[in-house]
């Protein structure tokens, strides 16, 4: 399974942000939402630098982070609202533990790759990721290995979410 | 050699078991609280139509957080459950009964070394027993219902060692709350199993305290092997024969991390997070207003009754507001035969009935802002339990600084 698209770096002064926790991503005062095409518009809007990301993402789009992203809460809207934005996958040097569970469960991409912020990225780079094997390439180079997509990941995400899956087997 | 997750894992997976590793587990006992159990139903309905359970014998809605409500959401949500749950054949342990965790263990439905999950971030608690437990979120528990399988990623394990053995007076509370102190930020995602004198000497309810708070130290569960006393327990309520699973003695741990508790005292964590454990007896004079003995964490026979002991015969001080929230209505029952509860009323406590109750904002009343309570249960985080100041610490510390007024330890 591959995925392509233009990459969105998240970084400050040049380096990639760690720890951004459920709040950042999707602040606890738009929790009452439950329109996912309405939390579209709220993605990283407490992210500082951040704010303007629903505008700038196209669907298609890859979210390029740093350690432990989606720290904090069990929210699945923190998921979701990537979703509704058409983001096809997160790369992130590690992920909190609920978060990569809410992702892979709704069919969200998650690549797990400790060495993402080595390749040099800049925004609107474009990247080919073989979720199976981990090749992270550009241009048609290797740029980065991810930890493979394991098989039962690749289940559910192929089935397009847990529900779907579960209807599969 | 395998850790006594792998172990358990391995029995109820027919994939590869590896640190690292995504299998597919069968679940033997699935569970949904008040707490996110509408959230559960919704899924259902919405993904399936019909057949939503997989094995209704092993399938149950948990009552506890809210109970009996006091808010129109809880009351809506618990009545959406009971009226699934009547049509698809599923028991429901009502708001009558207690705390989930506690009553899947009393019931004989957990037992050492099957697998359960629930909606409740403390259900890593059957780690006590011997058996694996896990709290997730909403669609993951539905897929539960519906499949009887979770996927999870095979976490690496930790051993704890603990050293030495006590001399002065300790709690299983107080070697929790240094477990909190210890090991935050050290087993992240991690699976722990403890060891050590300290550990063969802890009663059932103390192994509960002490895996209760594993979720406040980071780590994914904590196990303690069962001594026979745990094993005969749940034999009884099970009623039947188990296989409890130990480790192997060279078993691939990821680290080894010894902890010295011979010099165990009691402890409190202050204010706002779990993790900032100090000696009762280094704290300046603080006085309280309210007092809170109970939770998933305390609220056993043991825990109830060493709080009896201490305050039998006594009056709390004057403007000191004490809270008793029995875990289970077993342990309610425990209180009426054994004269505690006339103990406590007399005392001067506020008895409420089986359920997580003051533990976040459950029937008991919350704190308001500058209020300063200490309580038996396992998070402080701002909010959690009102908005005043919760300290953390042993039933016997909260008994004590109730009767004193002040935050003080039991008096030798
Ligand atoms: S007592 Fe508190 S921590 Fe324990 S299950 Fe209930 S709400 Fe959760």
């Amino acid at each position: 399974m591959r995925i392509e698209g233009r990459v969105w770096v998240i970084e400050k002064d040049g380096k990639l942000i760690d720890d951004i926790d459920t709040d950042m991503i999707y602040h606890n005062k738009y929790l009452h939402i439950t329109d996912k095409n309405e939390m579209a518009k709220y993605a990283f809007s407490n992210l500082e630098g951040w704010q303007d990301f629903p505008e700038k993402a196209k669907e298609g789009d890859i979210i390029i982070a740093g350690e432990n992203f989606g720290c904090g809460s069990s929210r699945q809207h923190a998921v979701d609202c990537f979703i509704a934005l058409g983001i096809k996958a997160i790369v992130a040097k590690s992920f909190g533990a609920i978060y990569k569970r809410n992702a892979i469960n709704s069919g969200l991409a998650i690549v797990e790759c400790k060495d993402i912020d080595k390749a040099g990225l800049k925004n609107g780079d474009v990247i080919e990721i073989d979720l199976e094997r981990g090749d992270i390439k550009k241009d048609g180079k290797t740029i980065a290995k991810a930890k493979p997509m394991s098989p039962v990941q690749a289940a559910i995400y192929r089935a397009g979410g847990l529900f779907a899956y579960a209807k599969s087997i | 050699m395998p850790t006594i997750i792998e172990k358990i894992f391995r029995k109820h997976s027919e994939d590869r078991v590896e640190v690292g590793s995504t299998i597919w587990l069968d679940v033997d006992l699935r569970t949904a609280r008040d707490f996110a159990g509408a959230q559960v139903v919704k899924n259902l309905l919405e993904n399936y139509d019909g057949d939503y359970i997989d094995d209704p014998s092993k399938t149950f809605f948990t009552f506890d957080c809210n109970a009996p409500a006091n808010t129109i959401g809880y009351a809506n949500n618990q009545q959406i459950c009971r009226e699934f749950a009547r049509k698809n054949g599923i028991k429901v342990f009502d708001v009558n009964r207690g705390i989930g965790s506690h009553v899947v263990i009393e019931e004989g439905l957990a037992y050492p070394g099957i697998t359960a999950v629930g909606t409740d971030s403390h259900f890593n608690i059957l780690g006590s027993i011997g058996a694996f437990g896990q709290g997730m979120g909403d669609v993951d528990i539905a897929f539960v219902f519906k499949t009887g399988k979770t996927w999870f990623e095979v976490p690496p394990t930790v051993k704890v060692n603990f050293i030495g053995m006590p001399d002065s007076r300790w709690t299983a509370k107080d070697l929790a709350l240094l477990c909190v102190k210890e090991l935050k930020g050290k087993v992240l995602g991690k699976a722990i199993e403890f060891y050590g004198e300290i550990v063969d000497k802890l009663s059932l309810a103390g192994r509960i305290t002490l895996a209760s708070m594993v979720t406040e130290m980071g780590g994914i569960i904590g196990f303690i092997p069962p001594n026979e006393e745990v094993i005969e327990f749940c034999k009884r309520r099970a009623n039947k024969d188990m296989q409890p699973v130990y480790a192997d003695k060279d078993a691939n741990y990821e680290e080894e991390i010894d902890i010295d508790v011979s010099n165990l005292e009691p402890l409190i964590a202050l204010p706002g997070n779990p993790a900032n454990v100090k000696r009762v007896a280094d704290l300046p004079s603080i006085s309280v207003d309210s007092v809170f003995i109970g939770s998933c964490t305390n609220g056993r026979e043991e825990d109830i009754e060493a709080a009896y002991n201490i305050l039998k015969g006594k009056k709390i001080a004057e403007n000191v507001m004490l809270k008793i929230v029995p875990a289970t209505r077993q342990v309610w029952q425990y209180m009426l035969d054994k004269g505690i509860m006339k103990g406590l009323f007399d005392a001067g406590a506020i008895i409420s009935h089986a359920a997580c109750g003051g533990c976040a904002s459950g029937q008991i009343g919350m704190t308001g802002r500058g209020e300063v309570q200490i309580s038996t249960s396992n998070r402080n985080f701002k909010g959690k339990q009102g908005e005043g100041d919760t300290y953390l610490a042993s039933p016997e510390t909260a008994a004590a600084s109730a009767l004193a007024g002040y935050i003080t330890e039991v008096e030798e």
